[in-house]
C-alpha cells in the first residue's frame, strides 16, 4: 500500500506521468470500439426488457419442494395460454411470468399454484403490470435523461467551464450507452430498477469527472501567462494528480454497490436489489474509466482550438525546440513515461 | 462546530422521544401487503379531463372504499403531476385479491328515483315504505335485511349497473334506500358549484347544469315524481353505489339548470357540487401494478437489505482503515454519525410526512456510503496534495480545506440534482431510491463541514500525525515525499 502511495506522491509531482491526453486517439478508439459493439449488440439482440415493460403477471410461490414441471403443468390447467415462463428461484421458490391477463384469470394462476403446491394463496408473491405500464415508466425515464443533461449542462457551465460541461455530458452519455450495450449483449432483464439504475450513473459518473475538472482549472487558471506547459500537458498533470484520488473514490463507491450485487443476487434471486445493483456496478467501472480516459481529452480537444491556447502550444513548443503539430503532443520538456519506482531513490530499507 | 453536532444530535433524539417515532416504517415489500397503483385512462379527446381535482376525487372514493376493508395503516395517495397522476394505493397484510378487486371498479355518478328509505340498521324495517310499484319481493326482503352500519355493505363497489333497482346506503351509514334505475348520468352534468344565497341568510347551495341529453332526462324525471308522496319525490344522487344526497324535487324543471339547498354547511355545499362535478368525469382507471408480498418474502428482502448495508459499510471501512490507517477513523466516524442522522430521519421523516423505508430507499442507503466516503478521500487527499507542497499538516488541513469544499459542493450538487430528478421521474417504489440517496447527500454536505473537517483540525494538533508516524496516514512515505523527518 505504501508503494502505491509513494505512487501518489510522484503523480503529483509529474515525476511518473501516464499519458492521458497524448495517447487519447487510443482511448477514444477503444471507446468507439466498445460503442461499435453496443449499437450492434441494441440493432441485432435487442434488450431483454422485463415484464414491467411488456405487461404480464408473476406469481412466486415459496414451497420446500419447487418444481418447474409441476408449476408449469398447475398453469397452464388454470387455462391460460400462450408464452409462460417458468423457473427456480433459489432452493425453495418457483417463479411463473406469464403474458398479460384479465383479473379473474390471474386468480385461476393463484387458485392453481396454491393448489397444487398445497399453501395458502396469501403467501404467493404476485406482480400484475397492466400493458401501458411500460411505456409511462420508459416516458418518464427519458424525460428525466433529457431533463437531467440540460440542468447539469447549465451548472457545470457555471460551477467550471461551459467546455467542461460539454466534455462531462459527452462522457456520460458514452458511459450510459456503453453500459446499455453490455446488457443487450449479455442479455440481463431490463426492469424499471434497471432504468433508475442507468439514470444514477449519470450522477455518479458525473462525480470523478467533476473532482479532474477542478483540478485542470485549477492547474489553468493562470496557463496563458506562463509558457511552460500546453493546455493539454496541464490536462495530463491534473488527471495524473487525481488519478489515485479517482481510485480511491471508484473503489469506495463500488464496494457497496457490489456487496448490494451480491446479496441480492445471491440471497433474492431477481428482484430489486439485483437489477439496481447491476446496473451501478457496471456504470460505476465504465463511469471511471470515462472520467479518465474520455472527459479530459475531450476537454483538452476542445481547449486545444482557441486560439489562446494554440498561441500557448506555440511558445511552449519554441521553448523547447520542438515542432508545433495540429494535435498536441506532450513536449520533449515534459518527464518522460515509464520513469517507474526503480528509478526512484531507494528509501526501503533505510529506516 | 463539534459542540454543534452534538447539539444537533440531541436535539433530534429528544425529538423522536417526544414524537414518540420509536420505530422506522417498513414499506409494504419489507413486511407484506399488497400495493396498487392505478393509472388514468384517457380516451382519446378528452385529455383535459385529468385535472388534479378528477384524481382528488378518484382519490376520495377509492379511499372510501380502502378503509372499508378495515386493515389498519390503508394509504391511498396520488403521486406524480400533470396527466401522468397515478394512484397508489397500499395495504398491509394479506388482503391482496379483494383490494385489487376493490379499487379497480369505475366509479359513476347516478341519478336516481328513491323509492323506499329505512333507517340504516337492519332491525328497524319501516312497513309504510315496501309497496313500490316495480319493487320485487327480493328486493324488499334484501332491503329489510339491509344494515347500512356494517362497515362492508358501505365500501361502494361501482358494480351497479344503471339499470338495476338497487338497495343502498348513504355514505354515512344512517339511512338506507331502495332506488330505482338510472335516470340522469353524471356525463350529463356539464357545471356544478356551491354558492351562498345572501338574501336568506347565509344559506348554502349547490347550482348544477345539465347538457342537452342532460336536460331531457332531468326535465323528464322532476315533472315525474315532483308530485308523488315522499320519499319516492326525492331523487338521489348515487356515487359508487352510495347515496351522496337525496333531495327532494319540489317542481318539475325543464331548464336543465337546477338547485339544490338545505342545511349545507359550506364545506358540505362544496363537496357535493365536487361530487357532483367530478363524479360527471367518470375517471377510469388501469391498473398500472399490482404488487402482492407475503410477510415472509418482506423479511426476507429487509433482511437482505440489512446484510447488504452492513457488507458495503463493513468494506468502506476497511478499506479506508488499510489506506489511510488511523487517518481512516475519521471516516469511520464520519459514516458512523451519518448513519445515526440517517436513521433519526428516517424515524422523524416517518412521523412528519409518513415515509416508509422500501428495499430501494435501502439500496438508495447503501449506494450512498460511497458518496459519503468519496467526499472524504477528495479531501484527505488534497491535504496529503498540500503537505507535497512542503506545507505543515496544519496548514495543509486548512488550504487543503478551501480547495475540497469546492470540488466536494460542485460533486455533491452534481448527486443532488441526481436524485431530485429521479425522484420527479422515477415510477412508484424506486422514488424511495432517489429520496435517500438525495437525503444522504444532504446529509454527507452537513457531516463534512460539520464534523469530518473539525475533527481534522483536532487530529492536525495531535504529536502522532504531526511528527508523520507511519500509520497516520500522513507519513512522508504514505506521501511519497523525499524522505527528511523518518527516522
Amino acid at each position: 500500500m505504501s508503494k502505491f502511495s509513494g505512487l501518489g506522491g510522484r503523480l503529483y509531482r509529474g515525476e511518473t506521468s501516464i499519458e492521458f491526453i497524448g495517447k487519447r486517439r487510443r482511448w477514444y478508439g477503444v471507446s468507439i470500439m466498445f460503442i461499435l459493439v453496443s449499437i450492434a449488440a441494441l440493432s441485432l439482440q435487442g434488450l431483454q426488457l422485463g415484464i414491467e415493460f411488456k405487461g404480464g403477471s408473476s406469481f412466486t410461490v415459496t414451497t420446500n419442494s419447487p418444481s418447474v414441471a409441476q408449476a408449469r403443468s398447475a398453469v397452464e390447467s388454470a387455462g391460460v395460454a400462450g408464452e409462460l415462463i417458468v423457473q427456480a428461484v433459489g432452493d425453495n421458490k418457483v417463479r411463473v411470468q406469464t403474458g398479460s391477463l384479465e383479473t379473474s384469470a390471474n386468480n385461476a394462476v393463484q387458485d392453481a399454484l396454491a393448489a397444487s403446491f398445497a399453501v395458502d394463496v396469501a403467501t404467493i408473491d404476485t406482480q400484475i403490470i397492466g400493458p401501458s405500464w411500460g411505456e409511462e415508466i420508459t416516458r418518464k425515464a427519458l424525460y428525466g435523461l433529457i431533463g437531467f443533461l440540460i440542468v447539469i449542462m447549465l451548472y457545470l457551465a457555471m460551477a467550471l467551464e461551459p467546455k467542461m460541461a460539454v466534455a462531462a455530458i459527452v462522457a456520460v452519455v458514452h458511459d450510459v450507452f456503453i453500459t446499455v450495450g453490455i446488457y443487450a449483449l449479455v442479455g440481463f432483464d431490463v426492469t424499471p430498477a434497471t432504468v433508475i439504475g442507468f439514470l444514477t450513473i449519470l450522477g455518479y459518473s458525473l462525480y470523478d469527472t467533476v473532482v479532474v475538472f477542478d483540478k485542470v482549472r485549477e492547474n489553468t487558471r493562470t496557463i496563458t501567462a506562463s509558457s511552460t506547459k500546453t493546455y493539454s500537458q496541464a490536462v495530463n498533470l491534473a488527471v495524473n494528480q487525481t488519478i489515485v484520488r479517482s481510485a480511491n473514490t471508484s473503489i469506495v463507491a463500488i464496494l457497496p454497490v457490489a456487496s448490494i450485487l451480491f446479496v441480492g443476487a445471491g440471497l433474492l434471486g431477481a428482484g430489486t436489489l439485483k437489477d439496481l445493483s447491476l446496473a451501478l456496478f457496471i456504470g460505476l467501472i465504465v463511469g471511471t474509466y470515462s472520467s479518465i480516459f474520455i472527459a479530459p481529452p475531450i476537454l483538452a480537444s476542445l481547449r486545444e482550438r482557441e486560439p489562446a491556447m494554440q498561441a500557448l502550444a506555440k511558445r511552449v513548443s519554441a521553448r523547447s525546440g520542438g515542432v508545433v503539430s495540429s494535435t498536441p503532443s506532450q513536449g520533449s520538456s515534459t518527464p518522460i513515461i515509464g520513469r517507474g519506482p526503480r528509478n526512484q531513490p531507494k528509501r526501503k530499507g533505510r529506516k | 462546530m463539534l459542540a454543534i453536532l452534538a447539539l444537533v444530535l440531541v436535539a433530534m433524539t429528544t425529538l423522536v422521544f417526544i414524537q414518540g417515532a420509536t420505530s422506522v416504517k417498513l414499506g409494504l415489500d419489507l413486511r407484506g401487503g399488497t400495493s396498487v397503483t392505478l393509472q388514468p385512462r384517457i380516451a382519446p379527446g378528452e385529455e383535459g379531463s385529468i385535472t388534479n381535482e378528477a384524481i382528488d376525487q378518484a382519490v376520495a372514493i377509492i379511499r372510501q372504499r380502502v378503509n372499508s376493508l378495515g386493515v389498519a395503516e390503508s394509504e391511498v395517495a396520488a403521486q406524480g403531476t400533470g396527466t401522468s397522476r397515478q394512484i397508489v394505493i397500499s395495504v398491509p397484510g394479506d388482503t391482496g385479491r379483494r383490494v385489487v378487486d376493490l379499487v379497480g371498479q369505475t366509479a359513476e355518478l347516478r341519478f336516481r328515483q328513491v323509492l323506499a328509505t329505512g333507517a340504516g340498521a337492519s332491525s328497524v324495517v319501516d312497513p309504510a315504505a315496501t309497496p313500490v310499484a316495480g319493487v320485487t319481493p327480493e328486493i324488499n326482503a334484501q332491503f329489510a335485511a339491509f344494515d347500512c352500519t356494517l362497515a362492508e355493505n358501505r365500501q361502494g363497489t361501482g358494480t351497479d349497473l344503471p339499470s338495476q333497482t338497487l338497495v343502498a346506503c348513504d355514505r354515512a351509514g344512517l339511512t338506507k334506500y331502495i332506488l330505482g334505475p338510472a335516470e340522469v348520468l353524471g356525463r350529463q352534468i356539464s357545471e356544478a358549484s356551491a354558492g351562498l344565497d345572501t338574501q336568506a341568510g347565509s344559506a348554502w347551495f349547490v347550482s348544477l347544469a345539465f347538457n342537452g341529453e342532460g336536460t331531457a332526462a332531468f326535465a323528464a324525471v322532476t315533472s315525474r315524481v315532483t308530485s308523488l308522496p315522499e320519499p319516492n319525490n326525492q331523487l338521489a344522487i348515487v356515487l359508487d353505489g352510495l347515496v351522496v344526497s337525496a333531495p327532494r324535487i319540489t317542481e318539475a324543471i325543464p331548464s336543465g339548470t337546477a338547485q339544490i339547498t338545505g342545511s349545507f354547511t359550506q364545506l358540505e355545499a362544496q363537496d357535493l357540487a365536487n361530487v357532483l362535478k367530478y363524479g360527471a368525469l367518470p375517471l377510469a382507471f388501469d391498473r398500472g401494478e399490482v404488487q402482492q408480498v407475503s410477510p415472509t418474502l418482506g423479511a426476507d428482502q429487509l433482511d437482505a437489505g440489512l446484510i447488504a448495508g452492513a457488507l458495503g459499510l463493513g468494506l468502506v471501512v476497511i478499506f479506508t482503515l488499510a489506506y489511510y490507517r488511523v487517518l481512516g477513523f475519521v471516516t469511520v466516524g464520519s459514516l458512523a454519525i451519518a448513519g445515526g442522522i440517517l436513521y433519526l430521519l428516517f424515524l422523524l421523516l416517518g412521523q412528519w410526512i409518513g415515509f416508509t423505508l422500501t428495499l430501494a430507499g435501502i439500496a438508495g442507503a447503501i449506494v450512498a456510503i460511497g458518496v459519503t466516503a468519496d467526499s472524504f478521500i477528495v479531501y484527505f487527499e488534497r491535504v496529503r496534495d498540500e503537505m507535497r507542497e512542503g506545507r505543515s499538516l496544519r496548514t495543509a488541513v486548512e488550504t487543503g480545506w478551501v480547495r475540497a469544499r469546492r470540488t466536494i459542493l460542485i460533486a455533491d450538487f452534481v448527486s443532488l440534482i441526481a436524485a431530485v430528478l429521479l425522484y420527479f421521474f422515477a415510477v412508484g417504489g424506486v422514488r424511495g431510491f432517489a429520496f435517500t440517496l438525495g437525503l444522504t447527500t444532504v446529509i454527507d454536505l452537513i457531516i463534512i463541514f460539520v464534523f469530518t473537517k473539525p475533527a481534522l483540525v483536532l487530529v492536525s494538533r495531535l504529536k502522532f500525525f504531526t511528527s508523520g508516524h507511519r500509520l497516520s496516514g500522513f507519513s512522508s512515505k504514505s506521501l511519497g515525499m523525499p524522505t527528511t523527518k523518518e527516522a
